[in-house]
């Protein structure tokens, strides 16, 4: 624990020797599928005529909403209903009599190849009746047109908390501000897509499923339930997956449910894997935000009441519950305490691409709308930013700290631990908070333009239900370990054999990690809400603890000693102070006594070699094996923290806008590996600058997505990252869990914008309500504050 | 089927394929498909990923902008072709583990085949042209900090690998050893190649 361990993972990587989803074989003779997709964002379904597409040669069959039958019929599950979401809707795995956002899916086809079946779906005709489409919020609010019949003004759900009386305390605040602000629609953009590839087994009457996906436990129990098969009989395998930040936590895609259906119905493989555009218009976004403020607040900036509306825009329906506005509603609060509070959001239905979390999964909007609030509340009183901030943190001796809300799993907003005015501190010596006057005035006289701003955020992770692990010790000494969720660059191999070895006692190299395989372990939830770390970690701490204690309960046998005296170095049990010992590998012999041997080393464990004649040879209360398996289920989720820090340029005359410095003072409790969770937040950095600055998703009034590639939508490279994102760490251990840790995956992402909305606004003295902010948006800004 | 087939051949990290394949297969999916070379990856089909960068006659070329059958009588080089025949990994994939250079590792194969392109080029970049090298390459997952760290220590490798050989080489010069080694490389050299082709399997002769 806490080395920069290399990565295992990265050997087969390198060779090119990943395993990802379109690099399945699935076994010979594999079909290749491609989706028929509504080009229209609303529109009636009147006819699909599909009778020019089987005599295109190489063509298996054809699929529309006809031929879907029982639970396949049906629309797909809300995976995570609420009481609030009244209006909760989701889409038929195929169309049935309208679409409801351009990529909907309507008609898939099975071929020979993916070209033939893209040849396929071009003679595929659609007489479709075309409805007025709901493109953005304000469309959405205003009503004049509905994304279902059935669902008034648009609104899938109406959610409010609140604590003390917000408007009271605003009213009777010595000062108040009012804010709108907006942000717009992202997406998590992974370099590989989609995709899932299905075998079925007719001999052995099972499917294999290989998906890229963040829960493969949750895709068996989907595909299992729409496809009638006893769950039993389906194997879910994640394979290398090329990144997920979020969307491929949605399941069941309908694509992963036609693929397996097609393969056992023609008796061969079929795979799908999407392409880029598919990705874009037939996957999921997300940020997309309208927001009020009201604040009222004393003479040194403290919060006495925050009022908190917003509207977010879910897309054309609700797979993923209200996750994403929940999380805004309530990690807006950050580090602060909020005086009363009250926060109210509609959740509202648009003609686009669903919205589901993408990394920071609502928090960016929380966070921005909270630090653009600190900071107007500064500018005000015309008080230090930083200082305002300390004013408003929730000091280390009050945890743990209750908000009193409701939280995204269902239980209290209550922070377990956290130093936030220790990382204040960090962050402004690590970026020169202090000295940044000094700079500005040198960059002046030199006719440059320059501005700091910086953000705060606290972000919940490892939320629960559960996790759970299987460690064995193989008579080899090898040890093999399996935990449920899914990985997607995070290092999991590396790290969860870190922990192994470490609690274990064995060489690094003889661990080896499975995730996301429900063969190894059928009990898992997903990768989501940073919460691999902490919650399998924890998982794996615990059963390896139990896989040592039977490794100790049998050596002290072996070796007649008591427990107390025993240590494992190495993979080696050995009595404390003397030579006498035994290799874990040799009590995973023991462990399983036989019958039978079936090499040499197993004859010692055969009937007429061990044991005690009198007594059962597996002990009362005893199992076979020298293995264990434990779970992990904490009571909520572990609070994490950080601030970040920037310093821009901006152009005079072009309005491009340079990060000159970019700083993050990070806290995730213990680290496990420094150099993974470093990597995490340069990885999340990147794509918050890719969301401050860059990439906002081009819907046309007519809801077609008109930046739907990478030659539009504009994913940075090198060359808009700062060159050096600089970090410390603070460690603040969580009380909640065996390590100590808290979550650190989506944390880089979280403040991005509201950092350099606060840096550009206090570059340019223009209040900045709506990120993202591209040259041409300033200069718009530039030219409105002039006159 | 319908569909004219052509007989190509392609050369791709020394070996010679023959495949049939229709003229609009591109090369990514018949490196991936036909040859069951899946270290390639498509990241976006369109030519501004930069995963699915190869080395075409040792520059770098975008397989998903590029036609199977347009690849014929050019020398191809994979991620796969990058190591060391004897399985050391080359110096740029040497310092993209060190450096932690990667996450996910899809777009990874194409920035290791750009880098080497770019290293052969530029064996000593500054960083402003290490950062640059890499400036065609889309990573979702890494910020590009570390691979700019990479670019430089490959660098670094290549410059000390190369001064270890010339050690080496300078040692057996004059020696009748120079011969042996020569006749086992090439032993070892056709044997993991034939190895190899009988991986790849149906559909594949050479
Ligand atoms: S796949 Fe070729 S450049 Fe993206
Ligand atoms: S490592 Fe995942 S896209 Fe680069």
């Amino acid at each position: 624990m806490g080395q920069p361990v290399q990565r295992v993972e990265d050997q087969r990587f390198l060779r090119g020797g990943g395993r990802y989803l379109d690099d399945v074989a699935a076994g010979p003779g594999t079909l290749h599928a491609a989706v028929l997709r509504s080009p229209h964002a609303h529109a009636r379904v009147v006819d699909i005529d599909v009778s020019g597409v089987l005599d295109v040669p190489g063509v298996h069959a054809v699929y529309t909403y006809d031929d879907l039958t029982g639970p396949m019929a049906e629309p797909l599950p809300v995976l995570i209903p609420h009481p609030a979401l009244t209006h909760g809707r989701t889409q038929y795995v195929l169309a049935r009599d309208e679409v409801n956002h351009v990529g909907e899916a309507i008609a898939i086809v099975v071929a020979e190849d993916r070209y033939l079946a893209e040849d396929a779906v071009d003679r595929i005709v659609v007489d479709y009746e075309v409805l007025p489409a709901v493109v953005g919020i304000d469309a959405a609010r205003a009503a004049e047109c509905l994304v279902h019949e059935d669902v008034p003004g648009n609104v899938g759900a109406r959610l409010e908390q609140t604590v003390g009386d917000a408007t009271a305390a605003i009213a009777a605040a010595p000062h108040r501000l009012e804010l709108d602000l907006e942000i717009e629609r992202s997406a998590c953009m992974p370099l590989e897509g989609r995709g899932t590839v299905a075998r079925w087994d007719p001999d052995a009457g099972r499917l294999v499923l290989w998906t890229s996906t963040q829960s493969s436990t949750g895709v068996r129990a989907a595909v299992a339930a729409k496809l009638g098969l006893d769950i039993g009989h389906v194997d879910v395998i994640t394979p290398d997956v090329g990144g997920g930040f979020g969307v491929k936590i949605v399941h069941p895609w309908p694509e992963e449910l036609l693929v397996p259906m097609a393969a056992r119905a023609l008796g061969r493989p079929v795979k799908f894997v999407e392409d880029r555009r598919e990705h874009f218009v037939s996957s999921a976004h997300e940020r997309g935000q309208v927001q009020h403020v009201e604040v009222g607040f004393d003479d040194d900036g403290r919060l006495l009441g925050l009022d908190v509306e917003f509207w977010h825009d879910h897309g054309a329906y609700t797979p993923y519950g209200l996750i994403v506005p929940i999380i805004t509603s309530t990690q807006l609060l950050g580090p602060y305490k909020p005086g009363a509070y009250r926060v109210v959001f509609e959740s509202l239905f648009t003609n686009t691409v669903i919205v589901t979390p993408y990394r920071g999964a609502g928090r960016p909007q929380g966070c921005f709308a909270m630090e653009r609030t600190m900071d107007a509340i500064a500018e005000y009183l015309g008080r230090d930013r930083a200082e305002v901030r300390a004013a408003n943190f929730i000091a280390p001796h009050e945890f743990p700290y209750d908000h009193g809300l409701i939280f995204q799993d269902g239980r209290a907003l209550e922070y377990d631990s956290g130093d936030y005015p220790a990382s204040l501190e960090k962050l402004r010596k690590l970026i020169g908070w202090d000295e940044f006057a000094a700079f500005r005035r040198e960059c002046a006289a030199q006719g440059r333009t320059v501005g700091i701003g910086l953000a705060c955020y606290v972000e919940g992770t490892g939320v629960g239900p559960y996790e759970g692990a299987h460690v064995h010790v193989e008579t080899t000494g090898k040890v093999k370990v399996a935990t449920g969720l899914t990985t997607q660059g995070q290092g999991h191999e590396t790290a969860f054999a870190q922990i192994v070895a470490d609690e274990l006692g064995v060489p690094f190299a003889d661990v080896e990690v499975v995730t996301g395989d429900t063969r190894r372990m059928p009990y898992a939830v997903g990768t989501f809400a940073s919460r691999a770390a902490v919650m399998s970690g924890s998982a794996i701490v615990k059963a390896a603890r139990r896989t040592k204690e039977k490794a100790l309960r049998l050596a002290a046998e072996a070796l007649e000693a008591s427990v107390e005296d025993l240590e494992i170095v190495e993979g080696v049990v050995g009595v404390r102070g003397t030579d006498r010992s035994v290799p874990l590998g040799t009590l995973s012999v023991l462990s399983n006594p036989l019958r039978y041997a079936f090499d040499e080393a197993s004859k010692a464990a055969t009937q007429f070699s061990v044991g005690d004649s009198e007594a059962p040879p597996v002990a009362e209360g005893e199992e076979p094996g020298l293995e264990g398996k434990d779970f992990y289920s904490p009571v909520h989720a572990t609070f994490a923290s950080g601030m970040h820090a920037a310093i821009v340029e901006t152009d005079p005359a072009t309005a491009e806008i340079r990060i000159l410095r970019y700083a993050v003072v990070h806290d995730c409790g213990h680290l496990i590996n420094p150099m993974v969770v470093e990597g995490q937040i340069h990885g999340g950095v990147a794509q918050g600058i890719g969301g401050a600055l860059y990439e906002r998703m081009a819907y046309d009034e007519g809801g077609q997505l008109l930046n739907a590639s990478f030659m539009d939508f504009l994913m940075p490279y090198v060359t808009e990252i700062p060159d050096g994102i600089e970090i410390d760490h603070l460690e603040t251990p969580s009380p909640l869990n065996p390590l100590g840790i808290k979550g650190a995956g989506e944390a880089g992402v979280i403040p991005v914008s509201a950092v350099i909305a606060a840096a550009v606004e206090d570059a340019e003295g223009i209040p900045i309500r709506a990120m993202p902010i591209s040259p041409s948006d300033l200069h718009t800004l530039r030219e409105d504050h002039r006159s | 089927m319908s569909e004219t087939l052509h007989e190509i051949r392609l050369r791709v990290n020394g070996i010679e394929h023959e495949l049939r394949v229709p003229a609009r297969r591109l090369l990514s999916d018949a490196l991936r498909g036909e040859l069951g070379m899946t270290g390639t990856h498509v990241g976006c089909e369109h030519g501004v990923c930069g995963a699915c960068t190869i080395l075409v006659d040792g520059e770098p070329g975008r397989s998903c902008l590029m036609l199977a059958v347009a690849a014929q009588d050019h020398e191809i080089t994979t991620v796969e072709g990058l190591a060391e025949p004897d399985g050391t990994l080359s110096p740029v994939q040497q310092a993209f583990a060190e450096c932690h250079g990667l996450q996910c590792g899809f777009c990874t194969p194409g920035f290791l085949t750009t880098v080497t392109a770019g290293l052969r080029r530029d064996p000593c970049p500054t960083h402003e042209r290490a950062r640059d090298m890499i400036a065609g390459n889309l990573c979702r997952c890494t910020g590009y900090q570390n691979i700019v760290r990479a670019v430089e220590r490959a660098a670094t490798i290549g410059t000390e690998r190369a001064a270890t050989l010339t050690t080496e080489r300078a040692a057996t010069v004059g020696t009748e050893r120079n011969a042996t080694i020569d006749t086992e490389r090439a032993a070892t050299i056709s044997t993991e190649r034939a190895a190899a082709l009988a991986d790849r399997g149906s559909g594949v002769s050479s």
